[in-house]
């Protein structure tokens, strides 16, 4: 895992005692409130319905168990006692006082971490694979490049007011698991024909109001190059980007209203422009950081565990467990496993900071004290031995932490909604808790098999509902909350965004709704299809169909 | 209008003439791209121009040798366009001042100058909100940035690496 040296150190404290002087000035006048929005948003603080709200970072989703006692520390000093994991990768506090901003910001930099450009018109926090490092499918670890990415973004002096925010995601592997391709700029590892390691670029992805796929604007990018190509991507969107209208900004509709041909014209000519080698990292730097990405150092495991074997026969609820939550590794004896923090009833993301520290002690315990969070909003210990599995279980177990349920139809990804979001035309919550109450029974869950719900409160899709398999869409008329329900998205390797069914639906009306479009598929789906499968074999009309049947 | 640059606030020297305002016969003066001719034709004293969010900084290249500032304007601190045109400024060759004109925070002091503008000129009422010392220690706030090629000395990331900067310097 990378850790901070004597420069990153300093420039934190520095980036904390700068803010700590912004509030100051804030509070006597010296910054208008406008002027003070998009700083305190570049550090991470929202005003939102009730309070402030402050999004942490968690660069690529990193955490290590030190890390993770500091966030729940944090939550139990200046919160309620709890933090909510989104899908960016990031934690959200909803209720810290102002004054009190500069002194958890602090008490992150004490652990290497901050709020940087968590927000605001300027590159966000970088995603990437949860698994990355560990995955048995990679091409090559991506978390270096992530990390580069992180420092090179961090209050760079030409893109910190940009149109709109801007966001990257990257993967090292065909199997997307970071949804690249409904980002501003995704990144997929790839090698040339020589075996040089480097990117697809992918550039004008999206959700909010206007979704799009991203669209391929180089198909090799050397990694040496990156930062630099990255520079004349920037440069061109922050010189043409609109800025007269707030849902236009973002750099989907400069390249939709460019065309993508044009756009990669003016890139490839400001790229050309470019001094490489100024721009560029040393392949030193590179070296360095790759470095701290060294994989720990693996027992040389038996393929077999005999514990594991036994628990699995005996214990069916750790069997289920197991079934469903764990990933491949690429180490032998090792797997990596999927904490769910969607527990049947609870807020999707939501954890409280004794479950935040029985976390830190399980990655002690049992994996390298690593962590990682998920876009879907879970927490993953990457790298533990198959043979403790069992134990892991039992530990997770006494702190509501063993739900069994990654991928399937109660793994809701949901938005804060109005119950938190200022921005927020309806409850995503609540609609997240009745739909997974209806769907308790784990036997019919695993009958569904892999279907992702994603709510999000309003036409801005935190909760990625385009991407759903089934997404549903907070909306608000004459003071009434309705959903509306869109089906046939993912953000995986063939991304589509979802289709709209029709006319929206009261929030005590959609579980029954789901419910109807489980049976359709149920009733209809061929062996060994998924939903999307049998969605896409049948069209959308039969879905919307039986959507809307009698009920 | 004050000016403020690294040493703090001064007065300026140079005056923006408006297009329907005649040119004095000598000092510094700031025209539109159209007078600079006009301008330069004069007896004595420096021409600069102006170079506005949606202005082309290639058309000012024939201009180089002749012109001794170039402000680019921010129409609102939010809009950041003016940080790409003065890095493009620079890249073309432009090594006269550049000046930062219209509303930009002392917050973005040190961005301004990492990009390439040698000082800004900010409004009496910014001033007074936003006193020379305020400048001056948002100039320090930050030591060393990240990110290579920009206007400053030095980078984090040649400050891990000094023996390779000198090889390839
Ligand atoms: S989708 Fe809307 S309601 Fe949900 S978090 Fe985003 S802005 Fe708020």
């Amino acid at each position: 895992m990378y850790r901070y040296d004597d420069f990153d150190e300093r420039f934190v404290r520095e980036r904390v005692a700068q803010f700590r002087g912004q509030v100051e000035r804030r509070l006597s006048g010296a910054l208008t409130e406008d002027e003070f929005k998009p700083l305190r948003l570049m550090n991470g603080l929202y005003l939102q319905l009730h309070a402030y709200m402050l999004r942490v970072a968690i660069p690529y989703g990193m955490l290590s168990s030190h890390q993770m006692r500091q966030l729940a520390m944090i939550a139990d000093r200046w919160d309620r006692g709890y933090g909510h994991f989104t899908t960016r990768q990031n934690i959200q506090y909803n209720w810290p006082q102002l004054k009190d901003v500069p002194d958890i910001l602090e008490a992150l930099a004490d652990v290497e971490m901050h709020a940087i450009q968590t927000s605001g018109n300027c590159i966000r926090n970088v995603t990437s694979d949860p698994f990355a490092g560990v995955a048995a499918d990679e091409i090559e670890d991506p978390r270096p490049t992530a990390e580069m990415l992180r420092q090179w973004s961090s209050l760079h002096p030409e893109f910190s007011f940009l149109p709109r925010k801007f966001k990257i995601a990257i993967t090292g592997s065909p199997n997307d698991r970071a949804a690249t391709r409904v980002h501003d700029i995704g990144l997929r590892m790839v090698r040339d024909a020589d075996g040089n390691p480097g990117f697809e670029v992918m550039v004008g992805g999206g959700q909010g109001r206007t979704p799009m796929i991203a669209k391929v604007l180089r198909d090799f990018v050397p990694k040496q190059q990156l930062i630099a190509y990255l520079e004349a991507t920037m440069r061109v969107y922050n010189l043409h980007g609109r800025r007269d209208n707030k849902f236009k900004a973002r750099i989907k509709i400069l390249v939709h209203e460019l065309g993508i041909e044009e756009f990669t014209r003016q890139v490839e000519a400001e790229f050309a422009a470019m001094d490489l080698p100024a721009v560029s990292p040393d392949p030193a730097e590179w070296a360095r950081i790759e470095e701290a990405f060294t994989p720990p150092t693996y027992a040389a495991l038996p393929e077999v565990s005999p514990l594991f074997v036994r628990a699995y026969e005996t214990i069916p609820e750790f069997a289920a467990w197991a079934d469903i939550n764990l990933m491949p590794h690429k180490a032998q004896g090792y797997a990596g496993v999927t904490v769910s923090l969607k527990p049947i009833g609870g807020i999707p993301g939501d954890a409280t900071s004794d479950q935040m520290r029985i976390l830190a002690d399980a990655a002690d315990r049992f994996g390298f004290g690593q962590l990682r969070v998920a876009h879907e909003q879970n927490i993953v210990l990457p790298d533990v031995p198959v043979n403790d599995l069992p134990a892991l279980w039992r530990m997770l177990a006494a702190a509501g932490l063993d739900t069994p349920n990654r991928g399937l139809i109660t793994d809701i990804i949901a938005c804060p909604g109005l119950d938190y979001c200022s921005l927020a035309t309806a409850r995503s919550i609540p609609i997240a808790q009745s739909i997974s109450e209806r769907f308790a029974d784990l036997k019919r869950q695993r009958e569904i098999g892999p279907l992702a719900i994603k709510i999000s409160g309003c036409i801005n899709a935190c909760g990625h509902h385009h991407v759903g398999h089934i997404g549903v869409l907070g909306l608000e008329k004459h003071g009434q909350e309705y959903y509306q329900i869109t089906l046939g998205g993912t953000p995986e390797g063939d991304a589509a965004v979802g289709v709209n069914a029709g006319p929206g639906l009261a929030a005590e009306q959609v579980p029954e709704a789901i419910e109807r479009l489980v049976d359709h598929y149920l009733n209809e789906r061929l062996d060994g299809e998924t939903f999307l499968k049998t969605y896409r074999r049948l069209g959308h009309d039969a879905f919307k169909g039986a959507l809307y049947a009698a009920g | 209008m004050p000016l403020v640059d690294d040493r703090g606030f001064h007065g300026d020297r140079w005056r923006h003439i408006a297009d329907d305002e005649a040119l004095p016969e000598t000092g510094d003066v700031i025209v539109s791209q159209g007078r600079i001719a006009e301008a330069l034709a004069r007896p004595c004293g420096r021409v600069g121009t102006e170079l506005g969010p949606d202005g082309d900084p290639e058309a000012l290249v024939p201009h180089f040798g002749d012109l001794a500032l170039i402000a680019v304007t921010f129409r609102s601190f939010a809009d950041g366009r003016g940080f790409s045109l003065a890095r493009r400024l620079r890249a073309l060759g432009f090594t006269g001042e550049l000046r930062a004109a219209g509303h930009v925070i002392c917050d973005q002091y040190p961005y301004l100058r990492a990009c390439g503008f040698d000082h800004a000129e900010i409004s009496t009422d910014l001033a007074k909100r936003q006193p020379e010392a305020y400048w001056l220690q948002a100039a320090k706030s930050i030591t060393l940035g990240y990110q290579r090629g920009m206007a400053r000395s030095t980078s984090i990331f040649d400050g891990r690496h000094p023996a390779e900067r000198r090889l390839t310097a």
